[in-house]
């Protein structure tokens, strides 16, 4: 469609377009700014938007009041294990699924899909008594297996639908070029998924790190991720607005952009598939 | 060393039945082409010898030793897929010497056999390059050196150059034949193409529904076709079969003429008909009549035979070179 | 491509993955509802005894629970509303060109990668707070009273902030789905005289009627779900003003440790958003044919 279209329209749009732009983006601008505020800057009346003096004080204190990089630590840990591992289970299960399909293949996928809508609190109360006994509240690795297996059915569904994409032919010659399964799998099924997995990865790295059911029931001051950290500036007596900005700022700035590289694949993830 | 069997192998995909019984002897040093039409079996035949697919029934032996339940890897056969199946993130390089890799061969010999086979192949100049920026015809090749690197014992070639345009198809065509002839390796090759069947092959195995019609010297199916099938799909133009009173008068349900075994003329001959279409190819005219009695007959002339659509020609079946087909299509 | 080595080959290498989802499914499943037929409570331990579908009479004629699947339904039922209207007009307007859409397109789809955590206290301090909120501020500034958001208004204040956050994931969807579709169709009904109003009710809405029904089953089963949002804001308050069914089996099992009633609870939110599931699977199975 090379059809011209008046400056004037355009600059319209422009301008609509940014203003809701700024709405929407508002509360993420408007906890950065508070970041870089005092404590009596922040519940100033009227609010200073730009002109006060910038300072990096809450950052410190953040650290400083709670040990703020083992929450982080345990974000990373919790967010990353948790993908790793169920891309370890998962990419066998997809090649299996795209490329060996049987009649119960579909079924399969379907049931997966069926266990990510199991609502939490349906098990909430027989996984918190089992963490209990088994000494796995509060940990990270209690964490990490709750998150693997509630993101594995989004994982084998993203890789299913990408290893579809590749032509089983290609398999089947370095099958007949002596690649035992393992080193079909290694040398020539992930090369060429690189960019499925990585999109898969991300998404899952996102969804994992802003997870907030699990996180706040299973964890306390040990395991807690960030999610759960910055529950704790709930409290009516917290009112520390810098600090809760700039805690606010660092948990959400990484995966903000993340989730700016991964707005396709996010689509694709999340819709199982139905919307490309 | 390349010797393959066939017993009784079938094959069904759930309930339907796409190979119903199979035998064929394949010798060492042959090279076999497979033809038939479109879904008739060619492909699930080839992958059954590769292993790529098992065999529902029946045996496969391979130098004599039963392969039926062996790995692809491990049946020392290589093969060539009509997508060409290369790596599309490896070099040229890297695809070639990926079986020798697989076979755990030592850095020194990958690198001299990986050379030497881009050498017969015209690639040493393309080794680092990525199958996406070749041409189809080098991408065959890449194929090709995936696939003699490790000396097999022999090589499966699926619809190869199915993908290529008819210029290079006929150059890859009289290459891969240089290569067998160099190599003395067995080689079975799937085409719907008969051209290629009657110019590349050793023997001609005709397919036909999952059914063998008929296997011989591609001369031998050219001369005695065991029946209609046969008979209308080698050679082209295509043989015509007539039916009806002319084929009565030879005893037959059916007769059938090749077009380069008729006589054309402008002005005697004991069939007469009108010239529906005339093709001039410079080295032969072919036309087509419909002639009265008869039906639409297809003749061919060597050189040029000046006839012009509607006007009237007289054909001349050379006697001794028609074949008679039975009721149930077989040759009488 | 299926020989029995790769046939088999494939049902080990799909075991693992489907083995520990069963188990992660089934076994706490079975768990809940063993339990919801148990009179079970941490504070009494060894005193569980058979108690019959009592546990289920409770809560299901607890006026709480009148009140939470009520909140769910207008919570979820707003949400979708919100996101469905703004995700629609926000598609059509990153649709159009305009100078710097790509950085619009990242400043509109932003607020979901922002964790339920932060979004909620943000909000609720920075912008609902009643003295030294933006919206009290901007109240003050137009001479209105401020509201005192999370008092008065609760559940509106929820589904507010959860609407934000999912406003993105619609309009993501939505937009992926009208880049789809085909230029040629909307200039062959403009050949054929149709206006922009015409060209939208008969050609845009109904591609976009597939994306949207996937945007409200899939929005659908997260926002049955919603808890963060909840927990930081307003506790389920004040009252049970905004509790949903997910905070209240929460608040029954970690906050009185009634595991029976709470599992009784979980049992039904797991058929509530069964009924949703069946729509979606069945869609999305539709899909994976085609
Ligand atoms: N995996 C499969 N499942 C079910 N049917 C199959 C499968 N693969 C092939 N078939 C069927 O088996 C028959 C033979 O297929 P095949 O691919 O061998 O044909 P072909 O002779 O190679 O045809 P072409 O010349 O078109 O490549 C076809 O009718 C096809 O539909
Ligand atoms: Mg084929």
């Amino acid at each position: 469609m090379a059809r011209a279209i008046s400056t004037r329209r355009k600059l319209t749009f422009t301008a609509i377009g940014w203003l809701v732009g700024f709405v929407i983006f508002f509360p993420i601008l408007w906890t950065v700014i508070t970041s870089f505020k005092t404590e009596g800057e922040a519940i100033a009346s009227p609010p200073h938007f730009l002109f006060f003096d910038w300072t990096l004080d809450s950052y410190a204190e953040v650290q400083s009041r709670s040990n703020y990089l083992k929450h982080v630590m345990n974000s990373v840990i919790i967010s990353f294990g948790s993908t790793f591992i169920a891309l370890l289970i998962a990419i066998p299960a997809a090649w299996a699924m795209a490329f060996s399909p049987t009649k119960r293949t579909k079924d399969i996928l379907m049931w997966m899909l069926s266990t990510k809508m199991l609502p939490p609190v349906g098990v909430l109360v027989p996984i918190y008594l089992l963490y209990r006994d088994w000494g796995l509240l509060d940990t990270r690795l209690g964490l990490v297996i709750v998150l693997t297996m509630i993101n594995l059915p989004i994982i084998v569904w993203m890789l299913y639908t990408y290893f579809k994409e590749i032509p089983g032919e290609i398999l089947e010659a370095s099958r007949m070029d002596g690649a035992s399964l393992a080193k079909e799998i290694i040398y020539v099924l992930t090369p060429m998924a690189v960019p499925g997995i990585a999109s898969t990865l991300l998404l899952n790295i996102i969804l994992a790190w802003n997870e907030a059911f699990w996180t706040l029931n299973l964890t306390a001051a040990n395991a807690a991720p960030l999610t759960a950290f910055i529950a704790s500036y709930s409290s009516p007596e917290g009112l520390f607005w810098a600090k809760l900005s700039a805690a606010s700022t660092l948990a959400i700035a990484p995966i903000l952009i993340l989730g700016w590289f991964s707005q396709r694949q996010l689509v694709r993830g999340l819709t199982f598939g139905a919307v490309k | 060393m390349g010797s393959i069997t066939l017993e009784k192998v079938s094959k069904s995909f759930g309930t339907t039945k796409v190979i119903p019984q199979i035998d064929l002897d394949i010798a060492d040093g042959e090279f076999v082409v497979f033809v038939g039409p479109s879904g008739c079996g060619k492909s699930t035949l080839l992958r059954i010898i590769a292993g790529l697919e098992d065999a529902t029934d029946g045996t496969i032996r391979i130098d004599g030793a039963d392969a039926t339940r062996e790995a692809p890897a491990k049946r020392g056969l290589s093969m060539v897929f009509q997508s060409y199946a290369l790596y599309p993130h490896m070099s040229v390089y890297g695809n070639i010497a990926f079986p020798l890799k697989m076979a755990g061969e030592a850095k020194a010999t990958i690198d001299d056999k990986v050379r030497g086979a881009a050498k017969v192949l015209n690639l040493t100049d393309y080794l680092d390059r990525k199958p996406r920026q070749l041409s189809g015809g080098q991408r065959q090749r890449v194929a090709i050196g995936r696939a003699i690197v490790r000396q097999p014992k022999a090589f499966l070639f699926d619809e190869p150059l199915s993908n290529l345009d008819a210029a290079l198809r006929v150059n890859m065509r009289l290459e891969i034949s240089e290569l067998h002839h160099q190599l003395k390796t067995t080689m079975i090759y799937v085409t719907h193409d008969q051209v290629e069947a009657m110019t590349m092959a050793d023997k001609i195995v005709v397919l036909n529904a999952g059914r063998i019609e008929q296997v011989g010297s591609p001369l031998e199916l050219y001369r005695n076709p065991k029946n209609l099938f046969v008979a209308g799909f080698i050679g082209s133009p295509k043989m015509n079969l007539i039916s009806g009173a002319a084929a009565a008068k030879e005893n037959a349900a059916t007769i059938g003429v090749r077009p380069e075994h008729i006589g054309l003329s402008k002005t005697e001959g004991p069939w007469q008909g009108k010239v529906t279409v005339v093709e001039h190819l410079g080295a032969d005219t072919f036309v087509h009549a419909d002639v009265d009695g008869v039906g639409p007959v297809t003749a061919r002339a060597p050189g040029e035979f000046p006839v012009k659509h509607g006007e009237q020609v007289f054909l001349t079946p050379e006697a001794g070179k028609i074949y008679r087909f039975g009721d149930n299509g077989a040759a009488l | 491509m299926a020989t029995l080595q790769t046939r088999s080959a494939a049902r080990l290498m799909m075991s693992p993955a489907v083995l520990l989802l069963f188990a992660w499914m089934i076994v706490p499943l079975a768990m809940t509802l063993y339990f919801s037929f148990l009179r079970y409570n941490l504070l009494m331990p060894g005193m569980e005894e058979w108690a019959g579908t009592l546990n289920y009479h409770y809560f299901l004629t607890d006026p709480a629970f009148g009140t939470a699947l009520l909140n769910t339904l207008l919570l979820v039922g707003g949400v979708l509303l919100i996101t469905l209207a703004g995700g629609t007009l926000l598609a059509l307007l990153l649709d159009q060109p305009f100078f710097g859409q790509g950085i619009v397109r990242l400043l509109v789809i932003a607020p979901f990668f922002v964790m339920p955590t932060v979004s909620a206290l943000v909000w609720k301090n920075m912008l609902m707070h009643p003295v030294y909120g933006i919206f009290a501020w901007i109240a003050r500034s137009l001479g209105l009273q401020p509201v005192d958001w999370l008092n008065n208004l609760p559940l509106f204040s929820v589904t507010m902030i959860v609407a934000w956050q999912w406003l993105p994931f619609a309009t993501l969807i939505l937009l992926t789905a009208l880049q789809s579709l085909d230029e040629e169709q909307k200039e062959a009904a403009e050949m054929d005289g149709a206006g922009p109003i015409s060209r939208f009710v008969y050609i845009v809405l109904p591609h976009l009627a597939r994306a949207m029904t996937v945007v409200v089953l899939i929005e659908t089963i997260f926002l049955l779900s919603v808890f963060a949002e909840i927990l930081v804001t307003t506790n389920g308050g004040p009252g049970n003003e905004s509790t949903n069914i997910t905070y209240l089996v929460y608040a029954q099992a970690l906050l009185q440790f009634d595991v029976g009633g709470a599992s009784a609870g979980g049992i039904v939110a797991v058929i509530l958003a069964n009924l949703v599931a069946i729509f979606l699977i069945r869609l999305i199975g539709k899909n994976l044919e085609a």
